[in-house]
C-alpha cells in the first residue's frame, strides 16, 4: 500500500488529498470536500491533464496577440508540444471568442479555440 | 456640467458587474468611465483559465469572462467611455475626467461607485538594494507584455514573491521559452492560491523558496545575476545562506495596493489595513452616496466575489438614488481580533441589511483546524470549523439579520479566530 500526497486544481480551494493506491489501483481519497476532489484526485495519479492557455499572433486586429486555450484537457506530457504548434499560427483579423485556432493540436484530438475578440 | 444618476469609475469587474446591478434596479442614467480602450480592466490579461467557477459553473480564462460582464452591459445599453482618465472627484460628486475626444469635463453625479482596482507594488516600494537596469518588471507588466502585445520580457528569470500574477508568470514565461529559476518568497508561507503552486510551479519543477528574499542585483544596463538569500524570523538576511542567479530578468509579484488617490480626493476615509475605502453594509464610504467595491475596496483572491460585492454596491447605490438614506440608522462595528486582519464591511446597521450579510477578511497567518468564531457584545453567535485558513485566501462570515434582530441594544460584533 501507498499514498500519495496531492492538491486540489478543481477549484480555488487546493483541498489537501490523500490517495491511498494498492497495486497502481486506487483504494481511497480522503481530505476532498466535493466530488470533484475525488475525481481529480484519481485522475492524477492515473492519467494527469491540464487546460493549457496561450497566444497567438494576429494580423490587423485591435491587438497583435489573441488568447486562446484548449477545449478540453490534454495529457500533462503534452503542454509543450501545445505551445510549440501554436508558435507557428498567425491569425487573420477578426477573431471571435470560441473561433478554432487550431484542430486537434499535438494529435491530442483537441482543439484550441480563441478566448478573446480581436 | 452633465448630469448622471451614477457615475461608475473603472470599467472592470467590478464596474461593469456594479452596473449591471444599477441598472436591474432601476437606474437609467449610469456612466462608466474606463481609463484603458477597452472594457475588462485587468481581466483581459489574464489569459489562463480558472475564473468564474461561481458565478458560471465553468472554468473560463480572463478575457472570457470579462466578455460575459461585458455583454450584459451592452445589451442593456448601459453608456461608458473608453481611453477616459478620471482626474478628480470632489466630495459633493463632482466627476472631473478627461479623454482626447471631449477634453476636460465634469458630471454631476447623484451616486458613485469607486471600482479603480487595484496596482502592483513596485521596485521602489519593496527598498531591493543593487542597480537599477533594465529587466525587472512588476509581475503584471511582464504578463500584459507577453499576452496583449507580444513580446518577451526575458529569457532567464528570476521571480520575487509568491503572489498569484508572480506564479501564474512563472509558467507562462516557461511555456514561452524562458528559464524559471527559482521564485523566491519573503514569508515562510505563499501569497496564492495553492492550486496555483501545484499547476504553475510544481508542474515544471520550478523550485518556491519560502522565507528567501532578493539581496543584490548585478547588472549596469541590463540585469545579469540576482542574489537571494535565506532571512531569519526577523525576516533579516542570514549571512552565509545567499544563493547568486545568472538571469537578465526580475519579476516582482509582492503584493497589490488597492488605488484610491480618488477617493482621497473625495474625502474618503480609508483604513490602515487594506488601503481601501471604510464601509459599512452597503458598501457605502463615509461620503455620502459614494460606495466602492472590487479590488480598490480590498484585494481579492477570486474575481467571482468582485462581482459578487460590486452587485451588492450597484443595488445598493441604486437604492440610495432611489430613496436617499436614512442617516439615523443606528451603525454598530465589527472588530477582527485573533487573526481576523480586517472586515469588509468595517460597519453594520441592522435594520438596513437583507436578510443575510456576507462579511469578508483575510487572516494574518496560516492557521489549521481552527474555528472562525462570531460574538454579538460578549455572546458566540456562530463557530465554523476551518481545516486551512491562509493569508492567501479570502474567508467569509454570513450575518442573518434575524439573530441581528434579537439584539437591539447591540453595542459590538466581534469576529475571530479560535483554536479547537
Amino acid at each position: 500500500m501507498e499514498t500519495k500526497d496531492l492538491t486540489c486544481i478543481g477549484c480555488p480551494l487546493g483541498c489537501s488529498l490523500v490517495v491511498t493506491m494498492e497495486n497502481n489501483e486506487v483504494t481511497s481519497v480522503t481530505g476532498n470536500t466535493c466530488p470533484r476532489g475525488d475525481a481529480y484526485a484519481r485522475k492524477e495519479v492515473t492519467n494527469p491533464t491540464r487546460i493549457v492557455t496561450s497566444t497567438v499572433r494576429v494580423n490587423g486586429g485591435s491587438l497583435p496577440m489573441v488568447s486562446c486555450k484548449t477545449k478540453e484537457d490534454i495529457p500533462k506530457g503534452k503542454i509543450f508540444e501545445v505551445t510549440e504548434a501554436l508558435k507557428s499560427i498567425t491569425l487573420e483579423a477578426p477573431v471571435h471568442i470560441g473561433d478554432v485556432v487550431l484542430s486537434n493540436v499535438a494529435g491530442t484530438g483537441v482543439d484550441v479555440i480563441a478566448t478573446k475578440n480581436v | 456640467m452633465k448630469n448622471y444618476d451614477l457615475v461608475i469609475v473603472g470599467g472592470g469587474p467590478a464596474g461593469l458587474a456594479a452596473a449591471v446591478s444599477a441598472r436591474d434596479n432601476g437606474i437609467e442614467s449610469i456612466l462608466i468611465i474606463e481609463r484603458d480602450k477597452e472594457l475588462g480592466g485587468i481581466l483581459n490579461q489574464c489569459i489562463h483559465n480558472g475564473f468564474g467557477l461561481h458565478t458560471f459553473k465553468e472554468e473560463l480564462t480572463g478575457p472570457e469572462y470579462a466578455s460575459r460582464f461585458a455583454k450584459q452591459v451592452f445589451e442593456r445599453n448601459i453608456e461608458y467611455k473608453l481611453n477616459t482618465m478620471v482626474m478628480d472627484i470632489s466630495g459633493d460628486k463632482v466627476v472631473t475626467a478627461m479623454n482626447r475626444e471631449d477634453g476636460m469635463f465634469e458630471i454631476q453625479a447623484k451616486a458613485i461607485i469607486l471600482a479603480m482596482g487595484c496596482r502592483e507594488r513596485s521596485r521602489g516600494a519593496l527598498n531591493i538594494p543593487g542597480y537599477r537596469p533594465a529587466g525587472i518588471y512588476s509581475a503584471g507588466t511582464a504578463q500584459r507584455l507577453v499576452n496583449m502585445e507580444g513580446y518577451m520580457p526575458g529569457k532567464k528569470v528570476v521571480i520575487l514573491g509568491s503572489g498569484d500574477i508572480g506564479l501564474i508568470m512563472a509558467r507562462r514565461m516557461t511555456l514561452e521559452g524562458a528559464k524559471v529559476q527559482v521564485v523566491a518568497e519573503l514569508m515562510p508561507y505563499s501569497g496564492g492560491l495553492k492550486r496555483n503552486i501545484v499547476q504553475c510551479l510544481d508542474d515544471f519543477g520550478i523550485p518556491l523558496k519560502l522565507s528567501h528574499t532578493v539581496i543584490d542585483i548585478e547588472g549596469k544596463e541590463r540585469v545579469e545575476a540576482v542574489t537571494i538569500a535565506e532571512v531569519g524570523p526577523d525576516r533579516k538576511p542570514i549571512p552565509g545562506s545567499e544563493i547568486r542567479y545568472e538571469c537578465d530578468t526580475l519579476l516582482l509579484s509582492c503584493g497589490l495596493l488597492p488605488e484610491n488617490e480618488l477617493s482621497r480626493s473625495a474625502g474618503v476615509e480609508l483604513s490602515p489595513i487594506t488601503s481601501g475605502p471604510i464601509v459599512n453594509d452597503s458598501l457605502e464610504t463615509n461620503v455620502d452616496g459614494v460606495f466602492a467595491c472590487g479590488n480598490v475596496l480590498h484585494v481579492h483572491d477570486l474575481v467571482d466575489y468582485v462581482s459578487q460585492e460590486a452587485a451588492v454596491a450597484g443595488k445598493n447605490a441604486a437604492k440610495y438614488i432611489k430613496e436617499g438614506k436614512d442617516s439615523s440608522a443606528k451603525a454598530v462595528e465589527i472588530f477582527p481580533e485573533g487573526g481576523v486582519r480586517y472586515t469588509v464591511p468595517k460597519y453594520v446597521r441592522p435594520t438596513e441589511i437583507e436578510d443575510k450579510l456576507t462579511v469578508r477578511f483575510r487572516v494574518g497567518a496560516v492557521y489549521k483546524n481552527c474555528y472562525i468564531a462570531t460574538y454579538y457584545d460578549d455572546t458566540l453567535i456562530n463557530k465554523r470549523k476551518r481545516p486551512v485558513m491562509a493569508p492567501g485566501e479570502m474567508e467569509q462570515v454570513i450575518l442573518d439579520k434575524s439573530k441581528l434582530a434579537e439584539f437591539p441594544d447591540l453595542n459590538k460584533i466581534t469576529i475571530r479566530i479560535e483554536e479547537a
